[in-house]
């Protein structure tokens, strides 16, 4: 590059030309259009500018929220808390395990002993480092018998955690689990001082950025931790802000009107019509999330494996996902993997609206009357909507099925997992084992479908313990069948995330695992100048 | 009191034009099915269709059209919101006036407990309703117009109150004329223009709160909808631009405009009613 | 003051108290009824048995229902408000704060809204069936019929998007400036009044033309006063029973039923903090909420009460 060439793209990091000004000099220096953008992306989000105060707007905050990870449900304590605090490892957008507080991972040729070495020299925002012994304590207190935590569920199966030296941890399990370092970069598992046992919600962990305000179901705010261990690549706006804004127009209007950088859940409706407005960026990002119909498979009349494919096969999911996502998903085949997970299943037919096939099927089942299906404008967005929409594709095929609105307090308590057929919604697993050994094999915590299958749960356990990545893919695919053609499970769709920022942060990277950069947007993106 | 001979006879036009939308109101209600080109749950185009020969208002959210929706949805609506109101109206006004002459104790216990059911949070009353009755219409209607009469009451009781007091009720307690008769010949034809004029406002109170009780699942049921709830589907719309929304808003405000306009119209007759100068 | 008005105000403070006991018994009740557990809603979805059934013994959830209303009781008798069983902070210190931004609010919008109203309604009396009371009958009619998200919206679209005005975040916090947080609550306070304006207009107008018939109005009339001198001075004082409680109405919803304009505004006000806590069942906080919106009707009611006493010379001073 000419010695120009150089001082204009210094010119552009520093922000002090604007895209047009540089395109427009740049190729009078002879450069191609395509090349210089290019080069006018990488100048401009290719060093972090260090400062200023990003703000977030978003959905899923209650009054109700504590700072205690072991009680975290929504999406913005979780992303508050990726912001202060860390976990031994985490996922990557390509769905690569990478390390964070853990430097190092390995385990025994079984999978039954895992060793984690730490990073040395991290510091807690009250100054204490973070040791072996908080790690342990992190984990006894998420695992114990007595405890609280959502993480409960996943920590079952470990034998015995242990430290090794200062800074190593060794953890083994009653039976062989190849994904046991996917499961710790779980959010809930964020290492706290002494694990937080004596002081839970303190809010105090190793992330580079400290909590200096925090009202609940309003706005929390944090600023720079300036003894991060990595501030190179973490921690650009010196503050960081969430407010809680549950109203998707109101949110919409103050990302429009410039009072918050970035937001999170655009509605699909209005998705061509943000697209239109200058300034704003959306992004779409297909993930694991999806939303559901569960059945329960040992209750009448969804205990007929011909009505419940009766009923699978009188969505039109081509349909619900134009017009409940406008096309910002995929559709679903009645199993909850998709290309976002590892090893997931790529030959399985699809399966498609048949109105003939389901009226034979729904004839055959002997059923007669109506099919109560329950919704409420909590079990996903559009839910409503979407059983409207199944209404009519399940009278063409002779199925009469009835809507019950349900009210949104008390949905998850006493609709869902109760009631035998209901809307719902998963936002999805890091891995296809802990997303079947969570919802449907015979002894999962949320078995939503009532799915008891032998054969089902012997593959799990098989495809657990299985190194060969071969051998665990094939088994992954029965498994797939099986709940395919078997379970209680009407998927119609995989349901993108959509959210937006306007043309000021840059740094944004698209992670399939979760939205908002899988709650890592405030603390990887900067502010432009 | 004497009548007028025709009482349509000098109808100003305002009223006019009131009577002649509510009966369009009434007739579109009844004669949804004959009249609504579509039917109310398919969807038969694209979401937020702009108005066309094919759909004259437009298709709303999920590509059904609006306009035959507008008309099933007026039955739903109208029926509810008038059911409550009368409801709310009869009890209220009926204790209010009770409570104003009867005095005392018993004044005392019906207005506390009003203050009791006024105390207690909406959502709170509504969420146990839904749990323990079954959510039909009927229960709909029930709740709305109980949780009204309490206002109705208290505005009501405050107008007898002062009405109770006044000369020619003393005159007619010392001719003595029994208590129904003081109510319903002395103090309610006397109490009725505040009365009407918040029977009007009850009404359209009533539409608008029979869509966040929808909301909530204690009534109408999807794929049915009242025009307060299709305001609510369509609402993204609304900073876009999209009129989807402002046409079910637009037909509550014409409903409001015009049952209003009769009201005032009600309520200009029975200032004449009480005698004294003709208005 | 007088003896009567005294006395009443006495006997309804006193009973005001047995209300609220009876409020606070109603609302435990109620939230007993309604399915689902604290236990359970705090730790959502994801929860498995095991953690809900530490929680639960951990909240004191096995104690008999009784007893925990009791323990509450004894508490609120002693100043005591609580904890959240939800995340654990103090009930007075978070609610306070919630009620304090409520009671801002409305204090605002009220003192905008209620001068405005009975101004209107005058001026419709005085120009009855003409042009200014058609004008001012059709816009409070329309405001009033449009669900107050629908007004919210398009305020937030044209007043701050459009044209930048006022923010449509209405986040407001401790040691806000004064004018900082006058601008927040612009757009919900001008959204509130637009909502609350048309029902307290057509009563003062409606219940001032219920007494423009009487016999002292024409005498009035004779003695040669004109237009708004004898509706305000005449007419105006005979008619305020019905208003004031109309205005009492609405001040009471300005309290407790602005949940919708909070959550379109982001305002943090009591009515998403009582329906979080509704959705968590985290019966002290209800409990306490509960019992505020319960003294705001009772104080209202009364307000209302003792003020149409005194606005009527025979109430004044029975025979």
């Amino acid at each position: 590059m000419s010695n120009e060439l150089n001082f204009l793209t210094e010119q552009a990091r520093r922000g002090r030309l604007s895209r047009r000004d540089f395109l427009g000099r740049a190729m009078a220096l002879g450069m191609a259009l395509p090349f210089a953008s290019s080069v006018f992306a990488e100048a401009v989000s290719g060093t972090p500018i260090k400062g200023g105060l990003l703000k977030a707007g978003m959905q899923g905050g209650s009054s109700t929220d504590s700072l205690d990870p072991a009680s975290w449900t929504s999406q913005v304590q979780f992303m508050f808390g990726k912001s202060w605090g860390e976990c031994l490892t985490n996922v990557a957008p390509n769905g690569d395990l990478v390390p964070r507080l853990a430097e190092e991972v390995s385990s025994s040729a079984d999978a039954k002993t895992w060793t984690f070495k730490l990073r040395q020299g991290v510091l807690f925002h009250n100054g204490q480092e973070m040791t072996a012994a908080d790690v342990v304590a992190t984990l006894e207190r998420h695992s114990d018998e007595a405890s609280e935590s959502g993480a409960l569920g996943i920590m079952r199966g470990l034998a015995d955690i242990r430290t090794n030296g200062k800074y190593e941890v060794v953890v083994t399990t009653t039976e062989a689990n190849a994904d046991l370092p996917y499961l710790f970069s779980d959010y809930h598992l964020m290492i706290q001082p002494n694990g937080g046992k004596d002081a839970p919600d303190a809010g105090i962990g190793t992330g580079p950025y400290k909590v200096t305000e925090f009202e609940p179901g309003v706005r929390h705010s944090a600023e720079r931790f300036e003894d991060y261990w990595n501030l190179d690549e973490w921690g650009h706006a010196a503050e960081i802000e969430i407010t809680v804004i549950n109203d998707p127009t109101a949110r919409m209007a103050a990302l429009q009107s410039g009072q918050v950088h970035m937001i999170n859940r655009v509605e699909p409706r209005v998705v061509d019509m943000v697209k239109r407005l200058a300034n704003i960026e959306v992004h779409n990002v297909s993930g694991p999330a999806h939303y559901c119909f569960p059945m329960h498979c040992d209750t009448a009349p969804f205990s007929n494996n011909d009505l419940r494919m009766a009923l699978k096969l009188a969505m039109n999911r081509e349909d619900m996902v134009e017009r409940i996502l406008r096309g910002y998903g995929s559709v679903g085949n009645d199993f909850p993997i998709n290309g976002a997970y590892p090893l997931a299943p790529t030959d399985i037919p699809q399966r498609e609206f048949d109105p003939d096939q389901a009226r034979f099927l729904y004839e055959r089942s002997g059923h007669s009357g109506p099919v109560v299906l329950r919704t409420s404008d909590v079990a996903f967005p559009g839910a409503v909507d979407a059983a409207q929409l199944y209404q009519q594709t399940c009278a063409q095929a002779g199925i009469n099925l009835e809507i019950v609105r349900s009210p949104g307090d008390g949905y998850w308590s006493d609709v869902w997992n109760k009631e035998p057929f209901c809307a719902s919604y998963w936002s999805g697993r890091p891995t296809q084992d802990q997303m079947y050994s969570t919802g449907y094999v015979s002894g999962a915590d949320w078995n939503d479908t009532r799915f008891f299958n032998e054969q089902f749960d012997q593959l799990a356990v098989q495809a657990r313990g299985e190194l060969d990545q071969g051998k665990r893919a094939l088994m992954y695919h029965d498994m797939a069948m099986i709940l395919r053609d078997e379970g209680g499970l009407l998927l119609p769709m995989f349901n993108d995330y959509i959210e937006a920022h306007n043309n000021q942060v840059q740094g944004w990277v698209d992670h399939p695992q979760f939205e908002m950069m899988s709650g890592f947007a405030l603390s990887r993106c900067w502010l432009s100048a | 009191m004497k009548l007028p001979n025709n009482p349509l006879a000098n109808i100003p036009i305002a009223a006019l034009i009131g009577l002649i939308l509510t009966t369009l109101f009434v007739v579109a209600a009844v004669f949804a099915p004959w009249i609504a080109p579509y039917s109310l749950s398919e969807s038969v185009g694209d979401m937020w269709e702009s108005s066309s020969a094919v759909h004259w208002l437009g298709t709303d959210n999920l590509g059904r059209d609006l306009f035959s929706r507008l008309l099933y949805g007026a039955r739903t609506t109208m029926t509810i919101a008038a059911l409550a109101t009368a409801l709310a109206f009869s009890l209220g006004s009926i204790l209010g006036i009770l409570a104003a002459v009867l005095g005392g104790w018993a004044d005392q216990l019906m207005s506390r407990t009003i203050d009791l059911l006024m105390s207690i949070p909406t959502l709170i009353f509504a969420l146990v309703v839904l749990s323990v009755m079954p959510s039909t219409t009927i229960i709909l209607v029930l709740v709305m117009g109980i949780l009204d009469s309490t206002r109705v009451y208290r505005i009501a009781r405050a107008v007898a109150v002062d009405i109770n007091v006044q000369d020619f009720v003393e005159a007619a307690r010392l001719r003595g004329e029994g208590r129904v008769w003081i109510i319903f010949r002395e103090i309610l034809p006397n109490a009725l223009s505040p009365l009407v004029a918040e029977l009007g406002l009850r009404f359209i109170f009533a539409v608008l709160f029979l869509s966040s009780l929808s909301f909530l699942g204690l009534g109408v049921q999807p794929p049915e909808a009242d025009w307060g709830s299709m305001v609510r589907e369509n609402r993204q719309g609304i900073v876009f631009g999209v009129p989807a929304a402002l046409i079910p808003a637009g037909a509550i405000a014409l409903l409001a405009i015009s049952v209003n306009l009769v009201a005032d119209w009600v309520l200009r007759r029975t200032t004449d009613l009480k005698g004294g100068r003709s208005g | 003051m007088n003896l009567i008005v005294a006395r009443l105000i006495a006997q309804r403070l006193a009973l005001g108290l047995l209300l609220l006991f009876a409020v606070s018994i109603l609302i435990f009740v109620g939230t007993m009824m309604l399915p689902g557990d604290v236990a359970q809603a705090i730790l959502g979805q994801s929860a498995t048995d095991q953690a809900v059934a530490n929680l639960r013994a951990e909240l004191g959830l096995n104690d008999p229902a009784w007893m925990r209303y009791l323990d509450w009781l004894g508490g609120i008798l002693t100043g005591d408000l609580g904890t959240s069983l939800s995340n654990g902070q103090s009930i007075a210190d978070s609610l306070l704060g919630r009620a304090g931004n409520t009671f801002f609010l409305a204090f605002w919008t009220a003192l905008i809204a209620v001068p405005m109203a009975i101004l209107l309604g005058l001026l419709a009396v005085r120009y009855q069936n003409r042009w200014p009371d058609r004008v001012i009958s059709g816009a409070t009619l329309t405001t009033i019929s449009l669900p107050d998200f629908f007004i919210g919206y398009l305020l937030i679209y044209f007043v701050a998007v459009k044209l930048g005005w006022f923010p449509s975040v209405s986040t407001v916090y401790d040691g806000m400036p004064f004018v900082e947080r006058m601008r927040a609550i612009a757009l919900p306070a001008f959204t509130l009044t637009l909502i609350i304006l048309a029902h307290m207009m057509r009563m003062t107008r409606a219940a001032i033309l219920n007494v423009m018939q009487s016999a002292y109005i024409e005498t009035a009339e004779l003695k040669g006063l004109g237009g708004l001198k004898i509706i305000w001075r005449h007419a105006f004082p005979n008619s305020v029973a019905p208003v004031i409680n109309v205005v009492m109405i609405n001040l009471a919803f300005l309290v407790v039923g602005v949940v919708v304009i909070e959550v379109i505004f982001v305002y943090p006000g009591m009515g998403q903090y009582l329906i979080d806590h509704v959705a968590k069942r985290d019966v002290p906080v209800v409990q306490a909420c509960g019992l505020i919106f319960a003294t705001v009707y009772i104080g209202l009611n009364l307000i209302a009460d003792v003020v149409s006493i005194l606005s009527n010379p025979r109430l004044r001073h029975p025979k």
